[in-house]
């Protein structure tokens, strides 16, 4: 078991040096860089501004500077291979590796990376939390009741929601929402920003709306595996030695009927902690996803590095956390490793 | 019943009549057919979306005006839809213009009848090209192993650390100035981005089903009997695990669309073409970006691309629900 954790997790760091490798490509090839401003920029500020942020330096590896350390007499390999990676995504990466993800350029260096994510995301975690509460709680139910009285108007009905609900991207029924709810009912979509701290109602329609697709997903997957489980022999057995429904149900179907459920819902998680760009942008809830959006339209590289190893990061945490969840729930997995 | 009884080729001398050829060899499909055609839903939606192609095909044919010629003084500025009132007699609903004007003039239905080329456009031309490269490469991985196995799973890990939307935003940014994402409004980029993410997962099934076919009877029987590993792959694994790639293939349509549709709206999707004979002149996803700004006023510049992204989804999912209960009959039954 920890063998195979050890490994999943070293495995990880190939996986995510890849992912910021890819990140760091394509981020400079976009036009424009994060300096570019209505007013020009004097010249000499503009010099000093990529010193202090080191785009002076080449973008891979540095050469030159490790010539020069030669000439100066350096012999100390670890000098020399620093020198090498004195260049923009050296220096990164090696911040990266004390947990340092750089300055934002949109602050001009007078606030981190980390900072702002540490700031921003609990909101977004919010939302995503709602979101995935609300899945659970309700997908869950509905996919048994279905499964349970199969074939019935109950099945059909919850059935047809989850189609629905599974289909209709959120920002669509976002926007359909907002609008319905706005010019009917005269709420306002607009929130004040103090509403945004602690806890409150302003998370309740942000939350539902990006966990509607998760919610029916869940809801279809409970469905169909209960029906599948529903026919195994480890069924009958127990109701042919006199158990109660309610026993059968809950300890001998629905416990075999979760995995698959749980298999998604970890990536699922992750997707609704980290994928609400465009339900933060709708509702404007200050959140890490809208402040990536706008990140990349600034150009401001930390940031959007950052918010991607973060994101990557996340994700991976989410999956690996899944597969340690099978063994808890199913003891036939834990055996096999 | 008695039509499947008649042989499929006439015999001819020489040739044995064996029990296989008096009955057509298709008739797995025969019954897959007979049991999607059986469920409404999935009969509707295909419907639906026969109706969309053709509307996309005869665009230029049935919207009522051109979809990038504003014309103020004949349409006003966000008309409203035809059956609402105002005051002001330019903005007032009429059914020249059934689902009133955007902002300089240019009628919503007739940019909702060209949007609709951009999103089947956009679901089925990545599928096509997801299909051609996770198709061969999961048959190949599955079925040698080894080293194609292990490099293909390590680049899935990869792509799936990735959060999708995050990469997409990123590629779109970056590479819509070039002269690859200046082609076709920069839909040859989407489609290439698209393809990117999707690969891996069919790409991990057809693994997966190659994996498990490979062990059966039959592939066994046909290696027994000298067939090579081409053969075996093209004719016996290929045709059994065509069932779960259609139905993969029919839900990452809607993911396509969706995918497109959020870019747009974040302002990085397609590109609004203004030339007058634009065949791709604006998509669903721009439009709802466009009637995000406005929809206080004119709220159907808003609902009726949501719609219509919303239905045409919902027709995939139907479709691709329906595909998978005629193909696979233990699933849901």
């Amino acid at each position: 078991m920890l063998g195979f954790l050890l490994r999943r997790v070293l495995w990880l760091v190939p996986v995510l040096f890849t992912v910021a490798l890819v990140t760091f490509f394509l981020m400079f090839q976009a036009p424009g860089g994060p300096w570019d401003s209505d007013k020009p920029v004097p010249a000499a500020t503009l010099k000093n501004l990529n010193r202090k942020f080191g785009l002076n330096k080449p973008r891979w590896v540095n050469p030159d500077a490790v010539a020069t350390r030669w000439d100066e007499g350096s012999v100390n390999p670890l000098t020399l291979g620093r020198a090498y990676l004195d260049s923009q995504f050296g220096n990164y990466m090696l911040g990266v590796l004390r947990f340092d993800l750089g300055p934002t350029y949109q602050s001009r260096g007078t606030e981190n990376v980390q900072t702002v994510i540490r700031e921003r995301f609990p909101t977004s975690a919010k939302v995503g939390l709602v979101g995935i509460v609300f899945a659970i709680l309700v997908g869950l139910p509905l996919g048994i009741i279905s499964a349970l009285r199969q074939n019935s108007w109950l099945d059909y009905a919850s059935l047809f929601t989850a189609t629905i609900g599974i289909s209709i991207p959120t920002f669509v029924s976002g926007i359909l929402l907002l609008i319905f709810l706005s010019q009917n009912l005269g709420v306002s979509p607009v929130r004040r920003p103090e509403e945004w701290d602690g806890f409150g109602r302003a998370y309740l329609l942000p939350g539902i709306v990006l966990g509607l697709g998760t919610m029916a997903y869940v809801a279809r997957l409970m469905r169909s595996t209960l029906l599948e489980v529903k026919r195994q022999d480890f069924v009958r057995t127990a109701r042919a030695k006199g158990l109660g429904e309610g026993r059968v149900v809950g300890r001998h179907m629905l416990r075999n009927a979760l995995i698959p459920v749980v298999t998604v819902l970890g990536p699922a998680a992750a997707d609704l902690l980290t994928g609400s760009f465009i339900i933060e942008t709708i509702f404007s809830v200050p959140g890490l996803g809208r402040e990536f959006v706008v990140s990349i339209s600034r150009r401001d590289y930390s940031m959007i590095m950052g918010t991607t190893i973060f994101y990557a990061v996340l994700i991976a945490i989410a999956n690996v956390a899944v597969d340690l969840s099978y063994g808890f729930i199913d003891p036939r997995i834990r055996k096999k490793r | 019943m008695s039509s499947i009884l008649v042989p499929a080729a006439p015999i001819t001398a020489g040739s044995e009549p064996t029990l296989a050829r008096a009955r057509p060899s298709r008739s797995l499909w025969r019954n897959a057919w007979r049991r999607l055609r059986q469920n409404k839903m999935a009969m509707v939606s295909l419907g639906y979306l026969a109706f969309l192609a053709v509307v996309a095909l005869a665009a230029p044919a049935i919207a009522p005006h051109n979809p990038v010629q504003s014309d103020v003084r004949a349409a006003g500025q966000f008309r409203k839809a035809a059956w609402y009132d105002d005051a002001n007699p330019q903005r007032t609903g009429s059914w020249d213009y059934p689902l009133g004007t955007d902002s300089i003039g240019r009628d919503v239905f007739s940019r909702l009848i060209y949007g609709t080329r951009v999103s089947l456009v956009v679901g089925f031309i990545p599928m096509a090209v997801i299909l051609l490269i996770g198709v061969p490469l999961g048959l190949a991985a599955g079925y040698a192993g080894g080293g194609v196995d292990s490099v293909l799973m390590r680049i899935t890990d990869v792509v799936y650390a990735f959060p999708a939307l995050l990469f997409f935003i990123i590629v779109q940014v970056s590479l819509r100035e070039t002269a690859l994402g200046g082609l076709l409004n920069g839909l040859v980029l989407l489609f290439i981005t698209l393809s990117i993410v999707n690969w891996t997962g069919v790409a991990r099934l057809v693994r997966g089903e190659t994996l498990a076919l490979k062990e059966k009877e039959f592939v066994e029987a046909a290696r027994s009997n000298g067939a090579g590993a081409g053969r075996i792959i093209l004719r016996h694994i290929l045709p059994n695990a065509l069932g779960p790639i259609i139905v993969a293939g029919a839900f990452i349509v809607p993911g396509a669309i969706i995918s497109e549709a959020v870019l747009s709206y974040l302002g990085i999707g397609v590109r609004p073409d203004v030339s007058l004979g634009a065949p791709f002149p604006t998509s669903w996803g721009n439009m709802i970006l466009d009637g995000s700004k406005s929809w206080q006023s004119q709220s159907w510049m808003l609902i009726a691309p949501s719609l219509a992204v919303a239905l045409i989804t919902l027709a995939f999912t139907f479709l691709g629900d329906g595909l998978r209960d005629a193909l696979d009959p233990r699933e849901n039954t």
